[in-house]
């Protein structure tokens, strides 16, 4: 289960980044599952928020834009870049070139 | 982002399982004292390779992840090879467990290749002494042998599968040897009184003494060690243990058996928590998303006997499947609650364990001498509490 591990590196909001080709998503009524086939490791995105911040992050500039499309408010912001940065940890999501 | 905790919102069930077993055959090559399946013998009504395809498309619509698939002995089916290909092109995971006994320097590459395919090797003893006794003569060598291959094919990762008995329970140092020596990864599971599992339950689940000093084990390697979430009664010692930490029978976990029947556990083969058959109308979804047996156990459920105790909260009961098949009523004490009373319970003598539904062993021994204890004991009144009190699963 996802939690902010001591230790790990701030989570860059300005920066581009993708899901992981190798992850599968499944909405469910609370968000979604993840499923990463090669870390065979199951996550969870505990608010559909976060699930669409998730499905558009690959084609956003930043992920504090596909945030600000998915309707993330500024107060709501730190808690979506920790679970941002707990999913870059276990691999779900990962840093992509700008293009 | 404030929502319920996970534990929680998983109590209501999801869409689709999370985390499926398959039996794809009751056949198998060893006949294990404490196979949870009773397996042995094919059964003849087993799903034809086109049924299970259709299975394979039924679980790829409904985005299940990836499937464990075991039995019996999933490999010596003659299509297993073709389903697991099957499987993967069609976007379903395959983890399967095996005795090892078709895992050839062959077979090894090809599962090495795949991404999206995991085995799970069964060893129940660190040593060929301990494991034989309870999985037959020759199937530490067997395991070991595969191991060797699988790792010689580059497999990193593959799982080693043990269940934790009285007779390995001192051994957990020595399985984690084992499996560091083939860059394996160890998962240890809890036996359960399933299937033939009942009839040496009570020479081989674990001693009070021997459960603390595993969860002790279990906490001090945290994420290292894999459980499949099976000691979460445990978690009634203090700090849960990684994972879940609930009973996910019909919510989150389910069985399908080699027949196309549905179980709510794959601990629990037995006619009382059978939820349908994916042979029936609208196949598995139906059974998944429909089944007033999968209904009943998503609604909350109280802890009956088990409300009071300052633990409930951490074991929530233990397991459905040790209680109904050790005859505990399903509201009480898991029969190891590390408080003691499921030990209790079981002294004062409960109801007369449940008959098995069905039985697949080999029939080797069928013609031996089945010794009788005649008891003087006047019935107890006991007896006449259902397991199933305050319970009524549905067909």
């Amino acid at each position: 289960m996802p939690g902010t591990r001591a230790g790990s590196e701030p989570f860059d909001l300005d920066r581009p980044w993708q899901l992981h080709p190798q992850v599968s998503v499944r909405p469910e009524r609370f968000g979604a599952l993840l499923y990463h086939f090669g870390t065979r490791r199951l996550s969870f995105l505990k608010s559909p928020a976060l699930l669409t911040v998730v499905r558009i992050l690959g084609e956003a500039p930043s992920a504090r834009a596909a945030c600000r499309d998915a309707g993330v408010t500024e107060a709501e912001l730190p808690a979506y870049a920790a679970a941002l940065g707990t999913l870059a940890a276990s691999q779900m999501i990962r840093a992509r070139e700008a293009s | 982002m404030t929502v319920p905790a996970l534990v929680e919102q998983f109590q209501y069930g999801l869409d689709a399982p999370i985390c499926l077993t398959w039996e794809l055959t009751y056949a198998c090559n060893l006949s294990c004292v404490h196979c949870l399946s009773s397996s042995g013998r094919r059964d003849p009504r087993e799903l034809s390779t086109a049924e299970c395809r259709a299975v394979i498309d039924e679980l790829e619509r409904m985005q299940v992840f990836y499937v464990n698939i075991g039995g019996g002995e999933p490999t010596v089916r003659p299509d297993f090879w073709d389903l697991v290909d099957y499987a993967t092109a069609h976007h379903v995971g395959v983890k399967f467990s095996t005795n090892g006994v078709k895992i050839t320097p062959a077979i090894a590459c090809r599962l090495a290749a795949s991404d999206y395919v995991d085995v799970q090797l069964s060893l129940d003893g660190a040593t060929a002494e301990v494991n034989d006794a309870i999985r037959g003569p020759g199937s530490y060598a067997t395991a070991l042998r595969a191991m060797e291959h699988l790792a010689a094919a580059g497999f990193r990762g593959f799982k080693i599968s043990v269940v934790v008995t009285r007779q390995n329970a001192g051994q957990l140092d020595q399985f984690k040897a084992i499996a560091d020596r083939f860059g394996a990864q160890l998962r240890l599971t809890r036996l359960r009184p399933s299937g033939r599992g009942a009839d040496v339950w009570d020479e081989l689940h674990p001693t009070a003494a021997q459960q603390r000093e595993l969860y002790d084990w279990l906490v001090a390697r945290g994420e290292q060690v894999l459980t499949g979430d099976s000691f979460f009664h445990l978690a009634a010692y203090g700090d849960p243990l990684p994972g879940l930490n609930l009973c996910g029978a019909g919510r989150v976990v389910c069985l399908i058996d080699p027949v196309g029947d549905v179980y709510a556990c794959p601990f629990a083969i037995h006619d009382s928590f059978l939820a349908g058959s994916v042979r029936g109308p609208g196949g598995f979804a139906a059974v998944w998303r429909e089944s007033e047996l999968f209904a009943r156990l998503r609604r909350p459920q109280t802890g009956g006997a088990c409300t009071s105790c300052s633990a409930y909260d951490s074991c929530r009961g233990g397991c459905m499947a040790a209680k109904f098949f050790t005859g505990l009523p399903l509201d009480g004490p898991d029969p190891e609650c590390v408080k003691g009373h499921g030990a209790a319970a079981l002294a004062a003598g409960g109801a007369a364990p449940p008959k098995p539904s069905g039985d697949h062993s080999h029939r080797t021994r069928s013609s031996a001498p089945v010794p009788v204890t005649i008891s003087r004991r006047p019935p107890d009144p006991a007896c006449n509490e259902s397991p199933l009190a305050g319970f009524s699963p549905g067909g």
